[in-house]
């Protein structure tokens, strides 16, 4: 029942062949066993998710209407609100955080009729391409649990991979759904920047951020986005345009479809196996009528430089609310308030005057603390590049010149969509790495984005879908690879059909690890 | 020009961060590595480029100016981690 997809599993829950709580009871017992050693779940709430799928058969059963997800269970990541359950991002900062309101999303579901299953583990803050951020825990990579799962959104691509739930809900800034899906061997989609509202969505870099739908099949992504996507008076970047029907146009066949292949993305850096297995898609793309040819996208070298510019800037403002006070955590006060009554006496003592004019105030010192205990490594390192780049003297030489160099971007992907369809290429330019690998070195770990960045640059939507498996010969187990197609704005539901094609011609998608 | 110790410090401060030693030196050094990366946006020359804020280049969104329910002042301060019946908990400001 677990190897099913999420449309086949709703097929039989609304002819009542199945129902919800055996369902949901039986993603609630693969969670139990094997989550101890995958970790992808931060909260599970059995009892309440039980509940939950219980009320949705019982008005089933006495024909009430039923919501597009009709009981199917969904993971969510744990940066979007859930009202009354706790929502960390991963942090410390957020151990205890209640939400008082649902996030967008996590309202649509409720009224598809969807369980929450779950939060899943992320990478602080969303801050990573491992789930090694995690100021909780690792998650591991269900193929290899020696490797990590990508991230940020980890929690959400492993769980999927361990058929701990059908559907799963993951935010992208820089790659962060379309990293992990790779892999994990799963289907992630981000959405053209303003397609999912962000109200609830707790904010790293706001002109970057997007939620999007993770899962087995394109299919199952197309008929979650039905519910995520639509536009939504309290995101104010949210699109005010129609959603269409991404199930139903999803099997409609492409006449002379015509795909890019970016020169740039075969470059040095690129795996060999990586390579062999996207050439590969994309003669089975050849094979099913379409024309492919080689493009340029001239300044995607810089996507990595522009975008750890503007999203460490964005998220140095957006990270400044954490401040001891509002919410979360705070710094011991009277720990604090002694250690600075202690160094102005010795100041004093020593009669630095400079020193005592420099001491902080105890409400900066509150802030200081906080912040220094409350947020892990990265998300300080993020924190600090970001106040550097927006700083007097290098806004323009760094922040106003990352945002031209992004016009710039975009104008590349809108040149190339005047010639093609899609462009396509690898997700990610090597198999999951080992767990420790790269987390000595952040410059190697952004290096991980390439692929994916632009993407969220210049705002338009991208998918990853699993197009094969390592030999083995040097990763020791046969391990996920993924294939990244991206499509101009508000164009998801021609992307969507263009995965589902492949995934018609081909089984990447049905392939599990032995847990 | 390369990022000192002493920048590092300050940028410390901007950003309501406190950083160890220990730390002052490993930050140093990662984002002395990490700034000699970007710099090579500057290689480019962009005089006549717009720049770029936001992936949906949208101005003036409108709501109508009508009053609705707020989160009641119970649930605002819950998460607070000091308060009272009715504000935040800060250390005294003033008189310091």
């Amino acid at each position: 029942m677990l190897a099913r997809s999420a449309t086949d599993l709703l097929r039989d829950l609304s002819v009542r062949k199945l129902s919800s709580v055996e369902l949901t009871q039986a993603y609630l017992d693969q969670i139990k066993l094997y989550d101890g050693q995958v970790k992808a779940f931060l909260h599970v709430d059995p009892a309440a998710a039980l509940a939950r799928a219980k009320e949705i058969d019982d008005r089933r059963a006495a024909g009430k209407p039923m919501g597009k997800l009709g009981g199917l269970p969904v993971a969510i990541k744990d940066v979007i609100c859930t009202k009354g359950q706790k929502t960390t991002c991963g942090s410390k900062m957020l151990e205890n955080f209640v939400p008082p309101y649902d996030a967008t999303v996590v309202k649509r579901l409720k009224e598809a009729d969807a369980v929450l299953i779950g939060k899943t583990n992320m990478d602080e803050f969303a801050m990573g391409g491992s789930t090694e951020n995690s100021a909780f825990f690792k998650t591991t990579n269900p193929w290899d649990k020696s490797r990590v799962p990508g991230g940020s959104s980890g929690g959400a691509a492993a769980c999927l991979a361990a058929s701990m739930a059908p559907l799963s809900i993951g935010t992208d800034t820089g790659g962060s759904i379309r990293q992990p899906a790779a892999f994990c061997g799963v289907t992630g989609l981000k959405p053209t920047y303003g397609r999912v509202s962000r109200y609830g969505l707790v904010a790293f870099a706001s002109s970057l951020d997007q939620i999007g739908p993770m899962a087995a099949t394109a299919e199952d992504a197309a008929l979650l986005l039905e519910v995520l996507a639509g536009h939504d008076p309290l995101d104010s970047t949210s699109a005010n345009i129609p959603t269409p029907e991404y199930t139903k146009s999803l099997s409609q066949p492409f006449q002379g479809l015509k795909l890019g292949l970016v020169k740039e993305h075969f470059g040095p850096g690129l795996d060999p196996e990586v390579e062999a297995a996207v050439r590969e898609a994309v003669k089975v793309y050849q094979s099913l009528g379409a024309t492919v040819k080689d493009i340029s996208l001239p300044h995607s070298k810089y996507g990595i430089a522009t975008y750890y510019i503007i999203a460490p800037s964005e998220a140095s403002s957006n990270l400044a609310r954490y401040d001891g006070v509002h919410y979360g955590y705070r710094t011991d006060e009277k720990q604090m308030l002694a250690e600075l009554a202690a160094e102005r006496k010795s100041l004093e003592a020593k009669q630095d005057e400079k020193g005592l004019k420099n001491l902080d105030t105890a409400l900066i010192r509150l802030y200081r603390k906080t912040r220094a205990e409350g947020f892990g490594p990265e998300v300080k390192r993020r924190i600090m590049l970001g106040t550097y780049a927006l700083s007097a003297g290098y806004a323009d030489k760094y922040y106003l010149q990352a945002l031209k160099v992004r016009r710039l971007i975009r104008s590349d992907y809108d040149a190339a969509f005047q010639e093609v369809d899609f462009i396509i290429g690898p997700t990610a330019p090597n198999p999951p790495f080992k767990i420790g690998e790269k987390s000595g070195d952040p410059l190697a770990m952004y290096l991980e984005d390439l692929y994916t960045v632009t993407a969220n640059l210049a705002g338009i939507a991208g998918i990853s879908i699993p197009c094969g498996l390592t030999s083995g010969k040097t990763t020791g187990s046969p391990l996920p690879i993924g294939l990244q197609i991206q499509a101009r704005p508000f164009d998801e539901d021609r992307l969507l059909r263009a995965a589902a094609m492949f995934q018609r011609g081909t089984d990447w998608h049905t392939k599990r690890p032995n847990l | 020009m390369s990022l000192t110790r002493a920048d590092v410090e300050k940028v410390s401060l901007l950003g309501r961060l406190r950083l160890g030693d220990a730390e002052l030196d490993t930050m140093t050094e990662q984002m002395g590595r990490i700034v000699g990366y970007i710099e090579q946006l500057g290689e480019l020359s962009t005089d006549n480029v717009q720049p770029m804020a936001h992936a949906q280049e949208m101005h003036n969104v409108f709501a109508d100016d009508a009053l609705g329910a707020s989160l009641p002042r119970d649930a605002a301060l819950a998460n607070a981690p000091k308060k009272d019946a009715e504000c935040y908990r800060v250390p005294a400001v003033l008189g310091e």
